[in-house]
């Protein structure tokens, strides 16, 4: 890649943020080049934070239903799957799973609900609510 | 990893340091999954990285690693007050000076704290352009991470002052190490061989969503991942190209030329897939596959040049 044809096409993903670059320069050098952004780039973000964000979503709508705990939506939030929310509380995937059930979730012992509320960076109040 | 070593004297790019490492790899690991979709590294893994310039330039790298966050902190703090600059491994996801939309549970990211201002500490991110500030509550949150590669608070400081190494044969070896995992591997998923099996995995993508978010998956760990472009093709030709001024030997810079052709053909590659998950293109699974094999193709002639040139290199 040339140096100037580095793009500079100002992803909303980077928020602003620039990245650096290796590209040639007119005297044949490699060097380092700030870049605002390629396109490329911001649509793969913006596809996998999308996917993420319609988990949370229908995972909310699921809850609102009462087809599923506060817990579920929560994970996705977090940009989480069961396998690594297993993995940061230490909690069985089995058991997770289960305790998306509303009623089980509901009858959860606080302590359990302080592991995931810690795991997930939220209050043991923000927990039990979607929004 | 490169400011650690300047830090003790000795000077050196942050390529230079990618290439003596012989940092640059391609491996498809299919049984590490995140959101279901596999992991595709374009280096190797920063522990191997940092543990071959120690030995290689005698920096007396040490790591620690513990159980309670609380310790870890106060390991740093300690550290921090005997004037040391500290390499920590985190998670993306818990360093709230990252852009939001760049924030995912990764748990392989390496930045360097070099000092503490009451419960703050002061980062040296290859992200930011700018040094950045963390509280101490997220940076525990980041070092004692869960999942795929936990961090565990894994901290490393160098002890010993690196001496001014002999290029030519740190180099030739640097290039014989990079050369051997992308050519001669029993592993079916690392190297060239890596690379076709990947292009026969995308070849027998149906046009569902899930295929998009595939191809997207590969897209975003060649170029989001790390530095410079294109999955570190363009910083590994921009360390052959010093390595051959530092020492010399002419074909150097043929290679690093050719290495940016092939990154650039990489990005053509991230090119096409883009278009296709944004609709423009149809979506063709055989020809993105038919893109990868010819990568693959690249990098073995490259390779095979590479290590002619390193066997053929008399020091």
């Amino acid at each position: 890649m040339r140096e100037r044809d580095v793009p500079q096409e100002g992803n909303a993903t980077l928020a602003g943020n620039r990245k650096a670059v290796y590209a040639v320069a007119d005297d044949g050098r490699v060097r380092l080049v700030a870049s605002r952004g390629w396109e490329v780039e911001e649509i793969v973000t913006r596809q996998a934070i999308d996917d993420l964000a319609r988990l949370a979503r229908e995972a909310r709508e699921r809850c609102r239903a009462g087809l599923t705990s506060p817990l579920e939506f929560h994970m996705y939030h977090a940009r989480m799957d069961v396998a690594l929310l297993s993995q940061t509380t230490g909690v069985w995937r089995w058991r997770i799973r289960r305790h998306f059930r509303p009623q089980v979730f509901a009858r959860l012992p606080a302590a359990l609900r302080q592991r995931y509320a810690d795991a997930l960076g939220l209050s043991l109040e923000a927990l039990g609510r979607i929004d | 990893m490169s400011s650690l070593i300047r830090h003790h004297g000795l000077p050196m790019s942050e390529a230079m340091a990618f290439g003596l490492a012989s940092a640059i790899l391609f491996a498809y690991l299919p049984f590490i999954r995140v959101h279901g979709l596999p992991i595709v590294a374009y280096r190797s893994p920063p522990r191997g990285i940092i543990r071959r310039l120690d030995r290689d330039l005698g920096l007396g790298m040490r790591f620690e690693r513990f159980r309670s966050p609380a310790e870890g902190t106060r390991r740093l703090n300690e550290l921090l007050e005997q004037g040391r600059l500290v390499g920590l491994q985190t998670s993306a996801f818990w360093l709230p000076y990252f852009p939001p939309d760049m924030r995912f549970h990764f748990n392989a990211h390496n930045l360097i704290i070099y000092g503490r201002e009451g419960d703050e500490y002061l980062v040296s991110d290859p992200v930011g352009e700018t040094v950045v500030r963390i509280a101490r509550a997220d940076l525990e949150k980041a070092r004692f991470a869960k999942g795929i590669l936990a961090p565990k608070g894994l901290l490393y400081y160098a002890t010993a002052k690196p001496t001014a190494p002999d290029w030519a044969k740190l180099g030739r070896r640097a290039l014989a190490r990079a050369a051997n995992p992308m050519l001669r591997t029993p592993l079916p998923f690392v190297g060239v061989r890596g690379i076709r099996l990947l292009a026969w995995q995308v070849s027998r993508l149906a046009d569902d969503a899930h295929a998009r978010l595939y191809i997207g998956n590969i897209v975003r760990m060649q170029e989001e991942i790390g530095t410079g472009g294109a999955g570190f093709r363009f910083l590994y030709a921009s360390f052959l190209q010093e390595l051959g001024e530092l020492t010399g030997y002419a074909p150097l810079g043929g290679l690093a030329s050719e290495l940016v052709e092939i990154g650039d053909r990489w990005r053509e590659f991230a090119l096409a897939a883009a278009r296709m998950i944004r609709g423009r293109d149809p979506f063709d699974a055989r020809a993105l596959a038919a893109r990868l094999s010819a990568r693959g193709a690249d990098e073995e002639k490259f390779f095979r040049a590479l290590d002619a040139a390193q066997r053929a290199w008399a020091c």
